[in-house]
């Protein structure tokens, strides 16, 4: 009795003492990936069980469930967070592997860019202004269509709140690669190389990097499109947004 | 070794973003300049070749890193659960006016066939999908 007491004790013990090192919020968060991406692999990448959402629901339950600070899982978690940087100057490499394309169809896709991102930052800002969202939080919704961590820079820059700009982002992310499809059926689109473009540079456009992932496993030609749009869109949204802004 | 100086490429053109960025008192994030001074750099092989390694892995694998942030949620419950409806209305109803807006725009200045040609034309593919 006594002797299985002390055992019960020790783990306690060793798991106070685990889950306040930095190496406990990293490797949940990888474990927890890592086991959402094979479930999704093995479903044939179903829409709805994107690892990101399901990682994120895991993790955020797990933490309130065991009463951990998410500051003291943030404190392992950031080394994955911090990547996100060289991440996003990563994204010159999909400019210049389509710089011909890029060249060649320059107005008219940085114009699909700035209208497909204006149209979906301001209907969002409009929706939420008129429905009665507190005003920080609407305009934590302007970025929505921009990568997480520019997001958040953008969402400082203009009055918002980075954290819910960083999430609203992924789940702008997690809406378009969850309804991409069924839109661009509605619209007629087809599978030429021309319409795969235009999916995939408008899922990048709209929904990022979760978009473009989403993007790459349908097809090659509107993943490539996908990583243009999602680094045109870092660039050309960090340009508009901080100038609309300004000028009201 | 050859991912070790890709990395740390990468990292140097994030810091120089970062120095610019804080020196001209500029609104654009740091690592979006490093991105644009990264851009025109690819022109030379070496850089190429070992940034390539590295920013592949970082691209495909660019879902993870959207985790930490997102467990962040846990942290905006209370103010969320007030106005959560007319958050999720805005979301998706923007996403989706989004991407319509971006293929109509698309359909409207492209018209000609990418790089390539029009594959549904092109007897060469297409086919062979069973």
């Amino acid at each position: 009795m006594s002797g299985k007491g002390a055992v019960m004790a020790e783990f306690v013990e060793l798991w106070t003492y685990l889950s306040a090192t930095p190496l406990f919020g990293l490797t949940a968060t990888l474990l927890v990936y890592v086991l959402g991406l094979a479930i999704y692999q093995h479903y044939d990448q179903t829409p709805w069980l994107n690892p990101v959402l399901w990682s994120i629901v895991a993790l955020g339950g797990a933490l309130w469930w065991l009463d951990i600070p998410y500051q003291r899982y943030f404190a392992g978690a950031q080394f994955i967070h911090f990547l996100l940087g060289p991440a996003v100057v990563s994204l010159a490499l999909p400019l210049w592997q389509r710089r011909q394309e890029l060249k060649r169809h320059a107005v008219a896709l940085t114009l699909a860019a700035l209208g497909g991102g204006a149209v979906s930052a301001l209907s969002a800002f409009g929706i939420a202004w008129w429905l009665g969202v507190p005003e920080s939080v609407a305009l934590s919704l302007i970025p929505k269509s921009v990568t997480a961590p520019v997001a958040m820079g953008l969402a400082d820059t203009i009055g918002g709140i980075a954290e819910l700009a960083a999430i609203f982002a992924v789940l702008s992310g997690l809406i378009g690669a969850l309804l991409a499809r069924t839109v661009f059926g509605l619209m007629g689109e087809g599978t030429t190389k021309l319409a795969w473009m235009r999916r995939g540079y408008a899922l990048g456009t709209v929904s990022h990097g979760i978009g473009a992932a989403r993007a790459l496993q349908v097809s090659n030609q509107a993943g490539a499109y996908a990583g243009l749009a999602l680094a045109a869109q870092a660039v050309l949204a960090s340009l508009w947004i901080p100038l609309l802004l300004d000028w009201f | 070794m050859s991912a070790l100086i890709g990395f740390t490429l990468l990292l140097l053109y994030q810091v120089l973003g970062e120095a610019i960025a804080r020196l001209f008192a500029l609104d654009l994030p740091g690592p979006v300049i490093g991105l644009v001074l990264l851009w025109p750099s690819l022109a030379v092989p070496w850089v190429q070749r070992h940034v390539s390694e590295v920013a592949g892995f970082l691209l495909s694998n660019l879902s993870l890193l959207f985790i930490p942030v997102g467990v962040g949620v846990i942290l905006h419950l209370e103010l969320l659960s007030t106005i959560w409806w007319q958050i999720a209305l805005a979301l998706v109803v923007s996403t989706l006016l989004g991407l319509a807006a971006t293929i109509l725009l698309l359909r409207w200045l492209i018209r000609e066939p990418v790089v390539g040609g029009d594959s549904e034309t092109d007897v060469g593919q297409g086919r062979g999908h069973g």
